[in-house]
């Protein structure tokens, strides 16, 4: 197996990690599983993507336009990836105030919310194939080189720039919610939302914070999976299983839990695809899943199943 | 005026099945109210639809000047109506501190560290060991904090469901050991025990519940030989209930 | 004359979905459980009869030559395997990791289905599957009649087995566990054992279903148990009312009607080169359909009898949740 297994593993890990800390937050402070979590992640990239077309003509007519440093793209996007990011989080939002809160309120058991996210899911792809085809879509046609960065592993700068901002953005969020009085009322609610409210907490405002931060996420990673392979309709979809499977090996809650389980994913993606072949990929997930179940079905740092 | 006013209030957990049943109260400031009655009669279903914890199904509840029906319980708790859950009335996943913390957010920020303080030398067991998980202590400790919580943020009043319940005896002296020092303060407090006896000693006025209405409503006192207490509770249920 | 044979063929069809409903309502209407993986159970079924029925081929195993019935009991029993071993994994932990677990199957078993060359023929899937009254293909009309009236027996069969089941103790006895777990527990009663029953009943259904419906369209491909199918069986559930056996058949009928001639104005409306992405809008309208209901009108057309089913959250709410 040549070592370029765990560069591969880290970077794919990265996307699904990112992704499967919103997951495991909306899952344990909302108290559902999420099936439309995925398809946020392929509206982020959509909405990213539209906002930096308009850009990209605005930028190159300024002069601006050209790409950064070694990176494949320019100031387009990051500037169109925080647009994203807040169109992401509207529609969260809004299908919360329309969905699933409704449904909240009405005291609807856990499985007929997921139900209806099962339901939402669908829709939500299906629209994206409606209006933007299911043809592949690129935030740039430029050519990145891999270079050498030791142990005989390679990696492009848009790689390395994906897994440091993952970093940063586990580690900054891991500190807030650790920390933060913000982050307090997120774990309060997350183990008793009725107890919450006695003690003062508005757990509607809580569940608003965290469907910001799913959100803003997701777009993240998926903006990431987009720039590092492409952008497809279906590409959350696709991400769905390994983000249950990184968020249930992880321990439902667990935001370091989540990263880790990423990464565990990633990897044992990578190396099933050099191993047995790249058909089987996507069945990695699931024997990570079911192993998980069997043998410690609370999660590397799950409190309670 | 009264602090605390019900007015035709009925609650329960189906819209056509109110357990709760056209309950009148005055509750004025600094009184001390338990609220007795034999199992079943909606004691505990009444407390916690003052709490916002179970629909109001009909009449008003008024905090001093505020309409406070159906009001969702965070709202509750920032007007100043304090209520301890009879479980699972702390984060047992937190530490003391955090518990502490979490409800301190309601005081304005510079209130908040002298506030701590207050309690914390109010409870020194709490005191002792900030950084512990709640979920580690006693039941008698795990009351001690559910109450230092609801005084933290300096309730008008205070609601108790049970808070001796499931505990040893030595606890419960300790548990209304704690209430009396509450009641010294002056806070006004309302609550339901099973423990009539220790309740009758800590509080001047009984209000009785049968059947989700209200039986009887006055001073302490005149329930205390039992007598009364047992016709009203019907006859069979009098030593099961003072005993 | 062509209306009548096109009829019997949808309706046909239908009847094949009736069937996967009638098996998914044992599971969620009954039970409470939520299966995100109906295609895998159907696939797996279909898969299995082909395996056993079709004449003899080089490229891949199997080709046993059986007669049609075999390769439906083999069905129905690969479902409940399959079923048995996704339940004994997740039925006694948090309801929603038995959604995700299922939702796992269908990806890999699609995955199988494609990848597994020497079993199920890859991509290009199993032809010449065996129909049911092969002889009259030649006459349209009477070998869709015939198929329709076989596919509707069937349908009639599970049908009558499972309202005697739901009538039975048995079935009393899960819908207790379905609406108060902690009573029906106290009678004695193992409520996991009793959930994982149910699961592997409906899964065998599904099945048997998937075996039918292969049978009768006499080809299957990997392309056929797309999550879209778990989805359209839910619709169906959902719409004809979930706790209600003749509910799911109505909603397998309707809900198949609405996609044929939604599927028919798109064809007629767009340009050919847009009628793929014009699909995309069929699954955008049941998907808002689906959520639409939920929240209006949780019970769908026929509810259930006598128990409301409490899971659908229709009584109001105890206290109020965040």
């Amino acid at each position: 197996m040549s070592p370029q297994v765990l560069i591969d593993g880290i970077i794919a890990g990265s996307t699904i990690g990112l992704g499967a800390i919103g997951l495991t937050l909306t899952y344990s402070i909302l108290r559902f599983a999420n099936f439309t979590h995925g398809d946020f992640l392929a509206w982020g990239a959509y909405l990213t993507l539209t906002v930096s077309g308009f850009l990209g003509g605005l930028l190159a007519g300024l002069g601006i336009g050209d790409p950064l440093g070694p990176f494949s793209f320019g100031w387009g996007l990051p500037v169109s990836l925080l647009a994203g990011m807040a169109l992401t989080v509207l529609l969260t939002l809004g299908l919360d105030k329309v969905l699933f809160g409704r449904l909240r309120r009405r005291g609807a058991d856990a499985i007929i919310i997921v139900m209806a996210s099962f339901g939402a899911s669908m829709a939500l792809r299906s629209l994206l194939e409606f209006i933007f085809t299911a043809n592949p879509a690129y935030f740039t046609r430029e050519l990145q080189i891999a270079q050498k960065i030791g142990m005989g592993m390679r990696a492009t700068p848009d790689q390395m720039l994906t897994v440091g901002l993952t970093a940063v953005l586990v580690i900054a969020l891991h500190v807030f919610v650790t920390r933060s009085s913000t982050g307090r009322a997120m774990r309060a609610v997350s183990e008793n939302p009725g107890l919450a409210g006695v003690y003062g907490l508005d757990v509607q405002q809580v569940i608003r914070v965290t469907w910001i931060i799913g959100a803003a996420l997701a777009c993240v990673a998926g903006v990431m999976s987009g720039l590092l392979v492409q952008i497809r309709p279906y590409m959350g979809f696709d991400l769905l299983l390994p983000l249950f499977a990184a968020a249930i090996l992880g321990g439902i809650g667990s935001i370091p839990g989540a990263m880790l389980g990423g990464l565990i994913i990633g990897l044992a993606e990578a190396v099933t695809v050099q191993v047995v072949g790249a058909e089987w990929r996507a069945g990695v997930a699931f024997v990570v899943l079911v192993l998980v179940l069997i043998l410690r079905p609370s999660g590397l740092f799950g409190r309670r199943v | 005026m009264s602090l605390l006013r019900l007015r035709d209030f009925s609650a329960g957990y189906e819209t056509d099945l109110p357990i709760v049943k056209h309950v009148d109260m005055d509750i004025s400031r600094g009184e001390a109210v338990c609220i007795l009655g034999p199992n079943g009669a909606g004691k505990s279903t009444l407390i916690k639809a003052i709490a916002g914890q179970v629909r109001c199904l009909g009449g008003s509840v008024h905090l001093a000047d505020d309409d406070i029906t159906n009001a969702p319980s965070h709202a509750l708790a920032r007007r100043g109506l304090g209520f301890v859950p009879q479980t699972e009335n702390i984060f047992t996943q937190m530490t003391i501190r955090e518990n502490m913390q979490i409800a301190a957010e309601l005081l304005p920020k510079a209130r908040r560290a002298d506030q701590m303080q207050r309690l914390f030398d109010m409870f020194p067991d709490l005191k002792a060991r900030p950084n512990t998980l709640a979920g580690a202590l006693s039941g008698g400790q795990r009351q001690m904090l559910a109450a230092a919580r609801a005084l933290l943020t300096v309730p008008e009043v205070l609601i108790l469901d049970e808070p001796s319940a499931g505990l040893s005896p030595k606890l419960v002296g300790q548990v209304f050991e704690t209430l009396r020092q509450i009641r010294a303060a002056g806070v006004t407090l309302v609550l339901v025990e099973q423990n009539v006896r220790a309740a009758l000693d800590l509080t001047e006025r009984a209000v009785v519940l049968v059947d989700g209405r209200l039986a009887h409503d006055g001073p302490t006192d005149v329930l205390r030989d039992g007598k009364l207490l047992g016709e009203l509770f019907l006859g069979s249920r009098h030593a099961e209930v003072v005993a | 004359m062509e209306y009548l044979a096109y009829g019997a063929f949808f309706l046909t069809i239908a009847m094949t979905y009736a069937l996967i409903c009638l098996g998914l309502n044992v599971q969620w209407g009954q039970t409470g459980l939520f299966n995100v993986g109906v295609a895998a159970f159907v696939g797996a079924g279909a898969y299995t009869s082909g395996l056993f029925t079709t004449p003899a081929v080089v490229d891949r195993l199997g080709g046993f030559d059986l007669p049609i019935w075999v390769g439906w009991i083999a069905a129905a029993l690969v479902g409940g395997v399959l079923s048995f071993l996704v339940g004994a994994l997740t039925i006694r932990m948090r309801t929603d990791y038995l959604a995700i677990t299922t939702f796992g199957i269908a990806i890999t078993l699609q995955l199988a289905f494609q990848n597994l060359e020497g079993l199920t023929g890859g991509v290009f899937g199993m032809s010449f599957i065996p129909r049911a009254f092969g002889d009259l293909q030649g006459r349209s009309i009477a070998f869709n009649l015939s198929n329709f009236a076989l596919a509707a027996a069937m349908v009639f069969a599970v049908y009558l087995l499972l309202q005697h089941l739901m009538r039975s103790p048995w079935g009393r006895l899960l819908r207790a566990v379905r609406e108060d777990e902690t009573a029906a527990q106290s009678m004695g009663k193992n409520p996991v054992s009793l959930r994982l029953q149910a699961f592997v009943l409906g899964g065998a259904i599904m099945g048997l279903a998937g075996a039918v419906q292969a049978h009768f369209i006499g080809f299957i491909a990997p392309g056929n148990y797309l999550p879209m199918m778990t989805f359209q069986v839910w619709a169906m559930l959902i719409v004809g009312g979930s706790g209600n056996n003749r509910g799911a058949i109505l909603g397998a009928v309707l809900v198949w009607a609405i996609w044929a001639l939604s599927g028919s104005i798109i064809s007629e409306i767009f340009p050919a080169d847009q009628q793929a992405r014009a699909a995309s809008l069929q699954i955008v309208v049941i998907g808002v359909m689906l959520c639409l209901i939920l929240l209006w009108r949780p019970q769908g057309i026929l509810p259930e009898a006598r128990t409301s089913s409490r899971h659908l959250g229709k009584r109001p709410d105890k206290g109020p949740k965040p």
